[in-house]
Parts: structure tokens; sequence; C-alpha cells
């Protein structure tokens, strides 16, 4: 009687399949909800990463699909004025205009963190050229800037300190100041409002620790907010670099590379020999040009973002 | 070290007046204990007697200088802050001696002062490690290093032990009296747990919405406390308070709720029939024949001792005894104070009544 009892209930019970084990395997259903992004990533971040390497390597043209010829683009590039002043300008874009952002965004933010009347106001109003869109912030640098109704030439000469308006986008140095300074407009409250957030996890005892310890102002800024602001600093200047060298938008809507090539960049270079003139092989060469030098700032911001000594343990302050 | 003088301070923020004219001497070495609920005024105090908070009006003087407009560092004070405050960049090392660099001593002198504060406080393996790599109580013990290591004329500490689980703060209380046992400095420490302050203090300041109610050793608080604020804050079990009226005609006594006669030694004089309170501590109740009927309502064990929360004339008193006696709830029991050891309060201020 008790084995035929046991008989069926025995008879349920099967080996669990594979596949059955898949279905409760929590990795397997991990990879799934990650396949859309990743999906997205493929598709819109590598795929054309990878042809605009491809490319490079091609003699692609607007309307004819290019033969593989090696390094032919590259060869080209190596000998060519117009590319390495190209990189000289991207270069000095981005060093000048990172640094300038990253005193004055400190400054601003230094200045935000204090209590001051319309703190609020202040902080949104810091935001404004960062929300409007750089094509029209462009168009109205152009306007600025522009050789015959400057309104910096015409409050100049109103002044009676010129005589003339100055050339601004036609003079190379002009020029180039021009862009940088609208960069730098356009860059500083993204480096001044992330600062102020990373200040602003500074615990406020830390200062009044440091003033019984007797600190003046700027040795709190030396030996606290500096250092405590080290690892957010990295992020926000990697990123500002990486932005800044790529950088195409603001200097198209404003020289489209002029006078004489002075303000070109790689990124512009890049899109008016593909694009304009239909070498998209060559093209392709230039802005793959510029994956060594990312990919350097990257190196340096890697080496800059590894967790400080100081911050690693429990954190259960 | 060197005695503080504390002299009519008040302090304002805004129209709102925080403190209204708090009066505290400090001798030289003393360990005071500012004591009192949250806002009451004890931590604003501190931060002005620290200088992290303007003095709006009176005077606050260390040694024989008044230090109103006296910046902090060069107050000779070093505080201990409730959260450590300790900075996360720096090692236990360079923590302890970052005031010392910031006053441009020479590195051979900050080692040797940082190196005599650590074996203080034991902290002389953890010297290179960084604060978030420590412990609560080490992190304690460091912010304290911080301090020592300056030799300070005095100390003030902020409810240092309020971040601890309770095990380790009875035995920081310990190792705080004992440092200052050791090194004698003028010590201000702000609490609101009374046992803290019972336990650690010489002179305890009571505090209440920014007046000071009492000033006192310990036991002189815990015997004879001024007003029925400072009879209910210190002491745990708190102080039972029964409403009723003196009686002085004949023998002194005490008619307390629903006619509950309680004993009292003698009344103030012309007194008869006048409303007061009665205060008694639980550990001041016995068990005797001639007491007031009351039923339990609820037994607490603690081992040593025993609670016993009762119904006295309708009121919920509690008592505490040592002995062990066979109580279970709903028993009837006949509770007797103390005479002697009996608080009486007016009803209407609260100011002691009985000598």
């Amino acid at each position: 009687m008790a084995d035929i009892a046991i008989t069926p209930a025995k008879s349920q019970i099967r080996e669990a399949s594979s596949w059955d084990q898949l279905k409760h395997n929590r990795n397997w259903l991990g990879f799934w909800f990650m396949v859309p992004a990743m999906a997205f990533l493929i598709l819109f971040l590598a795929y054309p990463l990878g042809l605009g390497i491809w490319l490079s390597f091609t003699d692609t043209k607007i309307g004819r699909v290019g033969q593989f010829i090696g390094y032919e683009n590259y060869e080209w590039l190596w000998d060519d004025a117009i590319f390495w002043l190209s990189v000289f300008n991207t270069l000095l874009y981005t060093f000048v205009a990172s640094a300038i952002k990253f005193g004055i965004g400190l400054y601003l933010a230094l200045l935000l963190n204090e209590n001051m009347p319309f703190k609020a106001l202040l902080r949104a109003a810091v935001l404004i050229p960062f929300i409007v869109p750089t094509v029209l912030s462009a168009l109205a640098f152009w306007w600025i800037f522009d050789s015959q109704f400057s309104i910096i030439s015409w409050s100049l000469k109103h002044l009676g300190l010129i005589n003339e308006n100055i050339n601004f986008l036609g003079d190379t140095t002009w020029a180039r100041i021009c862009v940088i300074f609208a960069n730098i407009w356009r860059g500083v409250p993204f480096v001044a409002i992330t600062l102020l957030a990373g200040l602003q996890t500074v615990s406020p005892s830390l200062y009044e620790a440091a003033t019984l310890d007797g600190a003046s102002r700027w040795q709190m800024f030396r030996h606290i907010t500096y250092p405590l602001l080290t690892p957010i600093i990295a992020v926000v200047m990697t990123f500002s670099v990486l932005f800044t060298f790529t950088d195409f938008q603001l200097i198209w809507a404003m020289t489209r590379g002029g006078p004489v090539n002075a303000t070109h960049l790689m990124a512009t270079l890049s899109y008016q020999r593909a694009i304009i003139a239909g070498q998209l092989g060559e093209g392709a060469a230039i802005a793959s040009a510029m994956i060594p030098f990312l990919l350097a700032a990257i190196m340096v911001s890697w080496f800059g973002l590894q967790r400080r000594k100081w911050q690693q343990g429990e954190n259960n302050d | 070290m060197s005695s503080v003088q504390i002299r009519d301070v008040r302090k304002s923020f805004g129209n709102f007046e925080v403190l209204h004219g708090v009066t505290i001497p400090i001798e030289d070495g003393e360990f005071v204990v500012l004591v009192g609920p949250s806002g009451c005024g004890k931590s604003t105090l501190l931060r002005m007697l620290a200088g992290l908070e303007n003095i709006t009006s009176g005077t606050i003087s260390i040694g024989d200088r008044v230090v109103n407009n006296v910046q902090p560092k060069e107050r000779d004070i070093a505080m201990v802050f409730q959260n450590y405050a300790l900075y996360p960049h720096m090692t236990v090392a360079d923590n302890m001696g970052f005031s010392l660099k910031l006053r441009g001593a020479k590195q051979e002198e900050i080692s040797t002062r940082v190196k005599r504060a650590a074996e203080i406080l034991a902290l002389t393996p953890l010297l290179e490690r960084y604060p978030r790599q420590l412990s609560g109580g080490q992190r304690q013990r460091v912010a304290m290093g911080r301090a020592i290591v300056r030799d300070p004329q005095v100390f003030l500490f902020d409810e240092p032990l309020s971040n601890l689980d309770a095990k380790l703060r009875v035995a920081m209380r310990t190792e705080i009296k004992e440092l200052h046992q050791r090194l004698k400095t003028t010590t201000v420490y702000v609490t609101h747990d009374q046992i803290e302050a019972m336990t650690m203090a010489d002179k305890i300041v009571v505090m209440h919405d920014g007046i000071v109610e009492q000033m006192g050793t310990p036991l002189e608080l815990y015997d004879t406390p001024a007003n029925q604020f400072v009879a209910g804050f210190i002491g745990s079990p708190a102080m039972n308070f029964l409403k009723g009226k003196l009686k002085s005609n004949g023998s002194a006594g005490f008619e307390g709720p629903n006619g509950v006669k309680l004993p009292l030694k003698t009344a103030p004089a012309n007194s008869d029939g006048q409303p007061a309170v009665y205060g008694v501590r639980p550990e001041h109740f016995t068990i005797a024949d001639d007491g007031a009927e009351a039923e339990i309502i609820v037994v607490e064990p603690t081992g040593s001792e025993t609670q016993v929360f009762a119904k006295l004339g309708g009121e919920q008193v509690v008592a505490v005894f040592r002995e062990r006696h066979q109580f279970s709830p709903g028993d009837k029991i006949r509770l007797k104070p103390d005479p002697s050891l009996v608080h009486l309060f007016d009803e209407t201020t609260g100011k002691r009544l009985n000598g």
C-alpha cells in the first residue's frame, strides 16, 4: 500500500531541464535586461565609430563606394599643412578654453557657495549660457563680433578708445580669441554648477574645525576645499576637455574655420573635407585622427578618477 | 589653562532671542557640563565661546581677556565636534598636527607633540590611517587628540558622544573624565544626556529656553533642585510630581490627588491649604504599612533594581526598589515617600519651597 501511495507523487517530480535552469538563472535574465541598452550603444555608437574608421582606410567619395587603400589617407594628411594647422588650433582651443573655464568656473562656484541675497536666482542665472542652443548663442556672438555692426567696436568708438572697427572675425588672432571667448562663455556654467555641487558635499563643520585650528580663508581653500574637490575636478575637466576638443557647432556658425583656416578645428576640417567637398574617406581619416588625442584625455582622467587612498574604507559618517 | 567668565550673555538670531542673559563662572581646571533639552541654547553658547557665533551682548572672557571680538584662532581653545569634523583627506597624524602646521611649527615639533597625544589616547598604531578606516570610537579619540595636541587653555566638547552606541558611550565617558583628571584643562562640555552630565561634571549648568535654571555640583542638583524643571530633568527615572495642598496646622502633611495623604517633615510657615507640587524620586519610596495605597500597573525588573509603575491617588507614579519584592500587576501596595527626601515646589512658578 505504501508503495502505491508514493509512486504517483514520485512521477510528478521530473528533473529540471537545462531550459528550466536557464529560466531561473539571474545572470541570464540580467543579460536580457541589458540587451536593449546594448543594441542602442552598438547601433548608434559602436557602428558609426567602426564605419568611420573603416571609411578612413578607403577612398570613398559621396556617390561612390570606395575601395580599401590602406594608410593612403593618413599619408596624405601627414603632408597636409592645413591638417596640422587644425591640430594645432584644436589643441590651442582646447587647452586655453579649458584652463580659463576651470578658473572662472571654480571662482563662480566658490562665489555661489557663499551665503548671499538672491542665491537661488543667481545660481539659476549662471546656467543660462548652457540652456541657450549653441547655434543661437553662436549667432549672437557672430553679431557681437561683426566687422561692421559689432557692439564692442561701437562702444569703444563712442568711448573714444579706438577710431576704426576691430575686425574681430577677419583677423587671425582676433578670430581665435573670439571663438575661444564664445566657447568659454558657453562652457563655464557646466564647470561652475558641477563644482558647486562638489563644494556642497563638503561638511561645513570642517570649515569650523579649520577656523579653530587657525586656518585663514586661503589656507582653508588650499588644505580643505581643493583636496576634497579633486575627484570632482577630475570628472568635470575630463568632460570639459572632451567637449571642447570635439567642438563643431560654435566654430561652424561663427567662422566656418576662417579666416585662412585660423580657427579650423579637426572636427570642422573633417566636416568640410567629408561633407562639403565630398571626400568621405579623407574626412573620416581626420575624424579618426582625433581618437588618439581623446584616448589620451580619457587615460588622464582614468588615473585622475581612481579612488584616492582617503576615499577608501567604509563610509558611515 | 585658565578660567572662563560668561557674563550676562545674550544671543539673538534676527529678532529671535535664544539666550536671555546667561552668567556662568568657570574656574581654572573645572569640568563644566552644560545640559538641557534640545533648543535650550547650550550649543549656541558653546559656539559663542569658540568664536563661531557672534555675541549679541554681554561678555565672555578667557583668563583675564575679554574675547568678544577676538578671532577664534586667537582664543586658544580647542573644540571636539559632534560629528568629529575630521579632515577626510588627511591621515590621523596630519589631522592632529594640522593646527600646528598652520602655525608654522617645525616638522619635528609637530611629530613629537602628535606622538605624545597619540600615546595618551592609544592612537599610535592608527597614525597613518585615514578617518574612513577608523571606527566611531577611534574617530572620537582622534578628534580629542586634535584638541590635546594644541595644549589649549580650554577644551570645548559639543555632544561628542551622541554618535556612538550605548556601550561605547559609557566607555568614552570614563575616558574623557580620566583625560581631564590627567590634563586638568578647563573643559566645557555640552550634552542633552543628564547621565553624562551627572557622571562627568565638576559643575553642572542646567539650561532651559535660553536661561540657566540652576548651577551646582551633580549631587547638589540631585539633592536640592532649585525648581521643578531641574528636579524633573536630573535623575532617572524622573522624579514623580503630585499636585495637591499643603497642611501645616498641627502636624505637617500634604494632601495629594484624590485626598491621598502624603508625609512631610516640615511645611513652610503659614502655608496651610496652599496648593503645591509634591516631588518624590522613584528611589525614595519604601513599602510601609502607613504608606498610601497604590495599584501596580507594570513591573520592570532590570536585575540590579526593579521599577514599579503604579497608580497613586489616580496618578501614575514610578518607584524603584533595590530589594526584590514579589509584585505582579493589579497588586495593591502601600508606598511611603521618605519625608526627609521630599521636594516641594510652587504650583505656578515651579520654585522650590522647602530648604
